[in-house]
């Protein structure tokens, strides 16, 4: 497939400023001038430039569009390159950019077949917020990474890689990844974790090896599908099931033939008359939303005094399970919830975590983290956890308090 | 400019250090597409006697369509094929994922086709030197497992895993304690365990590395309870590390009722170093092919083992051989799963697996396990010098190692895959059977004791080659192969079962009306 694409390119040139200045973060103009008298210089649009020598030596047709100046051209320059121009409004004067002159790039180049940014998290989810209000309009997009943290699904794993991606995009298949960042101001404190914003369409990457020792036909074992079919697989009449934020969650909602929230925490249960077997056998009547989005009052009231389940997945690229995303699911909650249940498999009865082994070894070894808001209650759920991570697949996965991973 | 090679220089000129390798590429057809009707290999003359009287239910009313060709032809055509190919005997074979290949000594051939013309139903007491020979087998397996008795009858070695896991089942049903519907395994335990664990009906609980690439015991202690049917744990790991605390693993899954089964298919890193049972195990298994070096034969015939302890062997694959000091017969264990396979087991493949045992001995096997470590870790060495492949984790390696490419990848978008493939150009190969895809942009090489200095030089240098190529031009690795008989294959056929043709008569079918 040669030619025919059409690829925007959106640069954040202050992204990844703060990584080796040691500010762990961009975020801000205070920080980035602090970053710049700290001797630190710009590489996101050398990082940018990398992808398009990456993309048009694999894939020459290519057509380019960005915006003028370091936000773009300057990196497709660097690439030897030519491009077309679009001229999105400027708003502040100066040189210094903004998270809102992200944004207006990315509704100037909304026309294109899949728009690259280069940035971090922080920039990821300025091309969000742009893209959410395109609706419909919006371009798949693809992360170049260039910033100092960069946990979100939504890039890919070097800048060469992105620019393959990128060549390999048929302009159709495509896949959600979720969007998470960092609160910087607690990363500095050492109060680390991401929380999960959203999700962005990114093209489908094609397995990362298709060789095979015989002919496996189907999908992938660990897909959002499977475990989702395995949650509803075990799921009981007469329980409310809350289901916190995430994509692998949506999928269980999805599984139920209910409509619930990527980013909300939802409270569903079986159908009357509906049981597991007719959910998982593809039947649409599985399954009751009981109430989406709650607050964590609304969810203390329709939890307390009945049987309940807290479906979590693991957020992000640190293994946050509780407290990132899912504050609804607070300390009182969980207490209402668990009734004095500790560790073990009197806990998995009542907290059922998931994840794809892929993500889980993606950990490399590290513990999964609870981070409620109460120490105490952190460290009761401490740990090994079952992990689901496909049908009738599961693992067995330490948890820890994120107050002791993180002083110890 | 002249590019001709020279054809009588003497001396005859040194060979450049990598080799100027060429498949071949015959374009043969289908030997269905070679028929031609009349066409025989042998003019077989009327048999001058009566024809059988064949009842009609059995009598065919056409006959079978069978392609007709001269000898010559025959001979040609599978001679071509074999030319187009990059097995043991032709290549240095340290990349096949998992799969161990190592070399069988052509003399055991000429032991397996003496008894080729034994049929299965003949009379025990015709077969009497066979069924010693099974019986010699079992004991010296038994022997390097420490288990009390062994099945021979498995066709492969996931077979043989599968027959495990129906003996666990049955042991566990005789004791009422059916209940039991959980099988641990650990990610790199070869995944055949979770696939028969799975296809048995169990539930796969699997444990995963921890920081050190070891499974995680603490997760262990807190996966088994009265739901644990066993532990199905490959040591050596499919990364080449041991488990040094495999004892305590066995331990806390019989504490809690569970019974412990031990992946010795490719047994070549502690053979008459350590044993399963020395460790507490219940059952083990071995493919004789990874360890014992018998034929790979693609698929099967290949042949599994299938150890087993005093209070498992009830429930073994029947029939086994039995000796009552004078003569062999069989017999069906009381309780036993059944047959996993017809008759006694692929009986030629035991025969070789008996020749090499016997041909090397109890010092023998163990230099087998020492040569097999030692060309492992020269590889690694060797391997680990190219800038762009790590082995995670940094742990000392038995018999093979799980190695990433990740670093080449990130910095060229070239994939493992694609790495494996181009060094096909220069007669080697690895594919990628490294599942599950935990080690990112993964390959797997594992030298046994069959391959010499000189074979692993070879290897790494390629390897080395072909990764300083996707350096300077990644999209030259990316469209090898160059030199092999089939250049790009799409396999997106695989996925689609309409396209799938296992028979000429399927191919005919679904291709060609």
């Amino acid at each position: 497939m040669t030619g025919g694409l059409v690829v925007g390119l959106v640069v954040n040139p202050v992204a990844g400023l703060g990584g080796a200045a040691g500010l762990k973060g961009s975020d801000g103009a205070d920080v980035q001038r602090a970053a710049l008298a700290r001797g630190a210089t710009p590489r996101a649009g050398e990082r940018a430039a990398r992808a398009v020598r990456t993309l048009l030596s694999r894939r020459p047709g290519v057509r380019l569009v960005t915006v003028p100046g370091p936000m773009g051209e300057d990196g497709v320059r660097a690439a030897g390159a030519g491009c077309d121009l679009v001229h999105p409004p400027h708003a502040g004067p100066g040189s210094v950019t903004t998270a809102e002159d992200t944004r207006r790039a990315v509704r100037a180049l909304a026309g294109v077949d899949l728009l690259l940014f280069a940035g971090g998290d922080g920039t990821a989810r300025d091309v969000l917020d742009a893209v959410a209000g395109l609706g419909g309009q919006a371009p798949p997009v693809l992360g170049i990474p260039a910033g100092v943290k960069v946990y979100s699904g939504c890039f890919a794993v070097s800048p060469a890689a992105a620019g393959f991606l990128a060549a390999g995009f048929d302009g159709r298949s495509t896949a959600e990844a979720e969007v998470v960042d960092l609160d910087e101001e607690g990363y500095r404190r050492g109060a680390v974790g991401p929380r999960l914003y959203g999700s962005l369409r990114v093209p489908a990457a094609r397995a990362a090896l298709s060789g095979r020792k015989t002919g496996s036909s189907g999908t992938e074992p660990a897909t959002a599908e499977g475990i989702a079919r395995e949650v509803v697989a075990r799921m009981r009449p007469g329980v409310r099931y809350v289901l916190g934020p995430g994509a692998t969650t949506r999928a269980v909602g999805r599984a139920l033939g209910l409509a619930t929230t990527l980013l909300g925490v939802d409270v569903v249960e079986l159908a009357p008359g509906g049981t597991a077997e007719a959910a998982t056998g593809g039947g649409s009547a599985g399954g009751r939303l009981v109430a989406a989005d709650v607050s964590e009052a609304e969810l203390l009231g329709l939890v307390t005094g009945r049987p309940a389940v807290v479906v979590l997945s693991v957020i992000g690229g640190q293994g946050f399970v509780l407290g990132r995303g899912n504050q609804q699911v607070s300390p009182r909650v969980l207490a209402a919830v668990l009734g004095g249940r500790r560790g073990g498999d009197a806990l998995g009865e009542v907290l059922v975590v998931l994840a794809t082994q892929q993500k889980l070894a993606a950990l490399k070894g590290r513990p999964l983290l609870a981070d409620s808001g109460d120490d105490d209650l952190d460290r009761t759920l401490r740990g090994h956890v079952r992990v689901i991570t496909g049908y009738r697949e599961s693992t067995i996965y330490r948890m820890c308090a994120a107050s002791e991973e993180y002083d110890g | 400019m002249n590019n001709a090679e020279s054809f009588a220089e003497l001396p005859v000129a040194p060979k450049p250090p990598l080799r100027r390798f060429h498949q071949a590429r015959w374009d043969e057809p289908i030997i269905f597409e070679l028929s031609a009707p009349g066409r025989r290999g042998v003019a077989v003359p009327e048999p001058g006697a009566p024809l059988v009287e064949l009842p009609g239910s059995v009598r065919r009313a056409a006959p079978p369509k069978l392609p007709e060709l001269a000898q010559l032809h025959v001979l040609r055509h599978y001679l071509r094929l074999s030319q187009e190919n990059l097995g043991v005997d032709l290549n240095i074979d340290v990349g096949q994922g998992t799969c161990t290949m190592k070399y069988s000594p052509k003399v055991n051939d000429r032991f397996a086709a003496a008894v080729a013309e034994v049929h299965p139903l003949q009379h025990d007491d015709t077969v009497q030197g066979v069924l010693e020979i099974y019986w010699r087998l079992e004991r010296m397996l038994a022997e390097i497992s420490g288990m009390s008795r062994v099945s021979l009858q498995p066709g492969s070695g996931s077979a043989a895993i599968y027959a495990n896991i129906a003996m666990i089942r049955a042991y566990h049903a005789a004791r009422g304690e059916g209940h039991r519907d959980q099988v641990i395994t650990t990610m790199f335990s070869h995944p055949s365990n979770a696939a028969c664990a799975k296809t048995a009906g169990y539930e796969v609980v699997t444990l995963m590395p921890d920081a050190d690439g070891l499974p995680d015991i603490e997760a262990l202690r807190a996966a088994v309870g009265p739901r644990t049917a066993a532990l199905m744990i490959t040591n050596p790991e499919d990364t080449g590390i041991f488990n040094p605390r495999i004892r305590e693993f066995v331990d806390l899954v019989h504490e809690a009722g569970g019974l412990a089964c031990y992946d010795q298919a490719n047994a070549n890193g502690i053979l008459g170093i350590t044993r399963a049972r020395d460790a507490g195990f219940d059952l083990c298994h071995f493919n004789l092919h990874k360890t014992f070096s018998t034929p790979h034969a693609c698929g099967g015939p290949a042949a599994g083992a299938c150890g087993v302890s005093e209070d498992l062997a009830p429930f073994l694959p029947g029939p086994v051989v039995a000796f009552d000091g004078e003569s062999y017969r069989l017999e069906t264990p009381p309780a036993s799963i059944g047959k996993v396979r017809p008759f006694l087991g692929v009986t030629p493949n035991i025969v070789r697996a008996y020749a090499w045992i016997m041909a090397l001995g109890a010092e023998g096997l163990r230099q087998v396990a020492e040569t097999a470590v030692l060309n492992n870790n020269y590889l690694m060495h060797k391997v680990l010098q190219i800038p762009g492949a790590s082995a995670p984790w940094d742990r000392r390696r038995v018999e093979q190692v799980r190695y990433s490419w990740q670093e080449l990848s990130e910095e060229t978008g070239v994939h493992s895959e694609e790495i494996g493939v181009r060094a096909a150009d220069f007669g080697v190969h690895y594919w990628t059977s490294h599942h599950p895809y935990v080690v990112p942009e993964p390959f797997t090489l594992e030298p046994t004791e069959s391959y010499s200095k000189e074979d692993l030089d070879e290897y790494a240098a390629i390897l080395a080659h072909v990764a300083d190529e996707a350096r300077r031009d990644p999209e030259f690795v990316k469209g090898a192969p160059y030199n092999q008989t089939v250049h790009k294959i799409d396999m997106t056929p695989l996925d689609d079962p309409k396209e799938w043709a296992p028979t000429w008569r399927a191919y005919v079918r679904k291709h060609l009306s």
